[in-house]
């Protein structure tokens, strides 16, 4: 008979969240740069054809991009989700700001298709806006204890309009 | 009249001797006119008899391997010692009537060692009215018919043979047969049935008709008889994906064009030996070919998908556009299943509204084909009443060329839209004034991120031809639009995150996001309009 539709995979696509320090107040980003090591560079990535054919792998620590700010800190944004890399937005090179200005929408890194076989589990470990803040408060009341190194904290949203979900890693 | 001459009479008595049946005879020494085949079996034989002189007193006896041999009556009529004869040599039987008259055994000639009885009982009547048995039990509808045969391989083998053997004795006569004069037998068999099948069925046959009849023989007992090619020209024969014997019909005959006379005398006796069994009936099947039935859609609800929509065996939403129309058209012409193709489609949650989208159903293997226009608009007016989310026009049957009018239509044709749209900011009539204004907007999309999973990563330049806006309140309005082909209007409205630019979001300043979305019209002419 007739065919079916096809399987939806989701597709993510990464950027800071609001606790991240480079979205914090008074930060000014100088310059981001997708050259995460001498011989990778994430512009380099091209994907052909329907399945995405020469995407380059990410696993959770995979780094994406450096922000490198004005007052000479610098973040590593990672994956946090395993998938194949599809693009990164190159309009965060000439127009940093946005990252901070939206980091919800033109504001993104990366846009990551997991396996097919992952996407359940990878969705249902990432955090609800309500999980997301209960995280942070606890954050809060653990970093007066003691002095935290700033690492980068990056996050991942799945772009299911209107409950974005977070995971922190 | 007999169709044979005094020249014919050599070739005739030696193949009639070596197992060939009187059709066959008739090929191998060039009789192409219908009318000789035609005539009953038993009645060829007796006039080739008699035509070969073959006196009454003698017998002419197949068995089944050695070849024949004469044996005078005399001695059978000479009684015990005939017979004592008979069986010390251990040859073939003789049936002897009561009243001394001979039947001949060869009145039931033993199968022929050529058509391996394509041409006796397989082309008679009795054979013929079978095959029309199941024809008309199978339920189609038909005012003509083709009729395809399809013969064992090894025949092609035997064939040649044949001509091998014919060749050498019209070489002693010098007599200018050449192998196209001999009349292939295939053409034969149709020159006989297809007056039986016409006159049993009571519709011509016609090369050009869609309801073809086929009918598939197999010898099982000489498959083996074409695997000798195979060591003489092996690349005939390599085996493909997916056929089950490499010993195709097409492959043997090429085979048999490359191998040397020589080579293939030593390997295939020259005459072929006569077989024990005539051929099998593989199958007898009929089937028509697809039908066209073409029109536009309109779709009322933002619940429906175009086509089913079932994930892991489990079906996500109800019913789908496909499935209302094609249901009803399945049951119809009483069809084995269905292809639905439209000139692009639309998102589960978009109305499409005006004209419509034009679609095209490919019915296979249809039972029922004929009907009136006035039966084709009750049908059209069967399933719009039998459902309020999809309406159909201009339903018609077209032919299979037409189809590719819709498609031209997919990416050639401007589509117009409604959309409803929301913005973040307070906006005020003036403030999108500025959108009716702009014409032939290019916009260049990335795949959206909705689709990228089974859609290529690419940057696709489309162009927004007009745009007209009307304000609803502080923060919607509607947006008309008409576009290039293959434009994503909803990525149009909300940007995808910055990867469709410019985007209305962009043009005004604002976030937007898009509500709601109808096709207004699909800009194809094709099918023709009918007035209802």
């Amino acid at each position: 008979m007739s065919k079916a539709n096809p399987v939806r995979t989701t597709v993510y696509y990464s950027t800071p969240t609001e606790s991240h320090p480079v979205l914090q107040s008074g930060k000014t980003i100088k310059s981001v740069s997708y050259q995460i090591s001498t011989n990778c560079s994430r512009l380099q990535n091209k994907v052909s054809g329907k399945f995405k054919r020469g995407a380059q792998f990410l696993t959770e620590l995979a780094p994406l991009c450096k922000i490198y700010c004005s007052d000479g800190e610098e973040y590593t944004v990672s994956s946090c989700v395993r998938g194949r890399l599809m693009e990164v937005n190159e309009n965060i090179l000439h127009e940093p700001s946005i990252l901070q200005e939206k980091p919800s929408t033109e504001g993104y890194i990366a846009v990551v298709l997991p396996k097919f076989e992952e996407s359940k589990s990878i969705t249902e470990g990432l955090l609800t806006q309500q999980q997301y803040e209960e995280v942070l408060v606890k954050r809060i009341h653990a970093a007066t204890a003691t002095s935290r190194a700033s690492r980068g904290i990056t996050t991942t949203t799945a772009p299911t309009p209107p409950q974005p979900a977070r995971s922190v890693c | 009249m007999f169709p044979l001459t005094e020249e014919n009479k050599h070739v005739a008595q030696l193949l009639l001797s070596t197992g060939t049946c009187p059709r066959c005879i008739f090929r191998f020494c060039g009789v192409d006119f219908h009318a000789p085949y035609k005539l009953p079996y038993k009645e060829l034989l007796n006039e080739l008899q008699k035509f070969l002189e073959i006196e009454k007193d003698e017998l002419v006896l197949e068995v089944p391997n050695p070849p024949p041999k004469k044996i005078r009556l005399q001695e059978l009529e000479d009684g015990i010692d005939g017979i004592d004869n008979l069986s010390q040599n251990g040859e073939g039987r003789v049936s002897v009537i009561e009243d001394g008259s001979i039947a001949s055994k060869s009145s039931n000639l033993n199968v022929c060692n050529v058509c391996l009885g394509i041409l006796q009982e397989f082309c008679e009547k009795e054979f013929i009215k079978k095959v029309c048995q199941k024809v008309e039990a199978s339920g189609f509808e038909f005012t003509n018919l083709v009729f395809s045969v399809s013969f064992p391989p090894q025949l092609s083998v035997r064939e040649h043979a044949a001509w091998l053997l014919v060749k050498q004795e019209m070489g002693k006569q010098s007599l200018s047969l050449g192998r196209n004069d001999i009349v292939q037998l295939k053409e034969a068999y149709k020159w006989i049935t297809h007056p039986l099948f016409s006159e049993e069925l009571g519709v011509p046959i016609d090369g050009k008709s869609l309801f073809e009849v086929s009918v598939v023989f197999a010898h099982p007992e000489t498959v083996e008889d074409c695997h000798f090619l195979r060591a003489i020209c092996p690349d005939c024969f390599k085996p493909a994906k997916n056929k089950q014997s490499v010993f195709t019909r097409m492959a043997v005959m090429k085979a048999l064009t490359k191998i040397k006379e020589e080579d293939f005398r030593k390997q295939f006796p020259c005459p072929p030996n006569s077989p024990k069994a005539v051929c099998t009936v593989l199958e007898i099947e009929c089937a028509h070919g697809a039908v066209f039935v073409a029109g536009r859609y309109n779709k009322y609800s933002r619940n429906l998908p175009q086509t089913p929509w079932i994930i892991d065996g489990e079906r996500k939403l109800e019913s789908s556009v496909e499935e209302l129309i094609s249901d009803h058209l399945l049951a119809v012409f009483k069809a084995e299943s269905f292809n639905f193709s439209s000139s692009g489609r639309e998102d589960v949650d978009v109305r499409t509204l005006g004209n419509g989208r034009p679609f095209a159903i490919e019915l296979v293997n249809p039972h029922r084909v004929h009907f009136t226009s006035q039966e084709i608009k009750e049908l059209q007016q069967k399933i719009n009443n039998s459902s309020n989310k999809i309406q159909v026009r201009d339903l018609q049957l077209v032919t299979r060329e037409a189809i590719g009018h819709m498609k031209e239509g997919e990416e050639e044709k401007t589509k117009s839209y409604s959309a409803l749209i929301w913005t973040n900011k307070v906006i005020q009539k003036k403030d999108i004034e500025f959108l009716n204004d702009i014409k032939d907007l290019k916009i260049d999309q990335k795949t959206p991120l909705r689709v990228l999973h089974r859609r290529p990563l690419a940057v696709r330049t489309r162009i927004i031809h007009s745009m007209e806006t009307r304000y609803v309140d502080e923060h919607h309005f509607h947006l008309y639009l008409k576009t290039q082909a293959g434009t994503y209007i909803k990525e149009f409205v909300h940007g995808d995150f910055g990867r469709t630019k410019p985007n209305i979001g962009s043009l005004m300043n604002v976030t937007a996001d898009i509500l709601e979305l109808d096709v207004e019209s699909v800009d194809v002419d094709w099918p023709p309009a009918l007035d209802d």
